[in-house]
């Protein structure tokens, strides 16, 4: 039996982008709580210019093959940067507004493929944020 | 009432200006001075993309925006223009007539061939000189990415190092 074939980390199947340390905290608190968070390839715009998270994020999906990019702010540099990538690259798709809610969904369903997984778990991270109280 | 911010930040409209700066400044327009956006209607589509409702957003090349700008100087409303990169507003402060007072550096990023000043601010020898030749003729410069930093003048920001 292949040991390390059987305990290697499962493949990017998503890009997360976004401001500081975000991606780095969710795709964190995905691994703990389900140990999937490898399955997410995280990056910062911090220190960048708007051409190179563009660059960044292209050699990344290069490098990881994902094809699905998940950003903070609807209208930040790096959903600005992905959507330039778009304009060359229509098999990616940009799932904006991430949060923990999304992230876990997309996650506990790596059987289907990346994007209806993602289109799923937007609804799932829509209906996550909720008000209690007066 | 004037222009509430001249900007350098090589982001061009994004979160720190929309709401870092656009909502304590109660921002109603944008000018955005960018002769290669000016021409591309889809990069206008994106960029309008992240502006609220209640913000004008106008796209203009740089001889464009000197004309354009006693206008807007004059707008009863808060407004910012915004420009990507040191060169642009060096010709925007000359075509314009000098009625610019106060430029602020938000954001020029690394690149290859510029050291580090502060963490969003690299500069070339050729930029510290734009930025230079911009302070002699009378402009007040200073780094200041969000509002709730110091504003860092340029004589600081020229001497500064990312090591302290």
């Amino acid at each position: 039996m292949d040991v390390l074939a059987q305990h290697s980390p499962p493949p990017v199947r998503a890009i997360i982008v976004a401001h500081g340390a975000l991606a780095d905290g969710l795709a964190s608190a995905v691994q703990q709580i389900t140990g999937r968070g490898s399955m997410f390839h995280a990056m910062s715009n911090s220190g960048l210019s708007l051409a190179d998270i563009k660059d960044s994020v292209s050699r990344a999906l290069d490098e990881t093959g994902a094809r699905v990019i998940f950003t903070d702010l609807p209208a930040g540099s790096c959903t600005m940067a992905v959507r330039k990538i778009m304009r060359a690259r229509i098999d990616v798709t940009v799932v904006t507004g991430v949060n923990l809610s999304v992230l876990l969904d997309f996650a506990m369903h790596e059987t289907i493929d990346p994007v209806t997984a993602a289109r799923s778990a937007l609804e799932r991270g829509r209906a996550s944020i909720v008000a209690h109280g007066a | 009432m004037p222009i509430a911010l001249y900007r350098i930040d090589d982001r061009l409209i994004h979160g720190q200006v929309v709401v870092g700066w656009g909502q304590p400044l109660e921002l109603r327009f944008i000018v955005l001075v960018d002769d290669d956006v000016a021409g591309s209607e889809w990069e206008q589509e994106l960029y309008r993309m992240g502006v609220p409702p209640e913000m004008e957003v106008h796209f203009l090349a740089v001889d464009e925006a000197a004309a354009a700008l006693p206008a807007f100087q004059s707008d009863s409303r808060p407004g910012l223009v915004l420009v990507g990169d040191i060169d642009t507003m060096t010709r925007l402060i000359a075509q314009s007539g000098h009625t610019i007072h106060a430029v602020n550096v938000g954001g020029v990023h690394h690149a290859a061939g510029r050291t580090p000043r502060l963490r969003y601010v690299f500069l070339s020898p050729i930029e510290e000189a734009g930025l230079q030749s911009i302070a002699h003729g009378g402009v007040e410069v200073t780094a200041q990415d969000v509002p709730g930093s110091p504003a860092v003048p340029l004589a600081e920001l020229l001497l500064a190092t990312l090591d302290g």
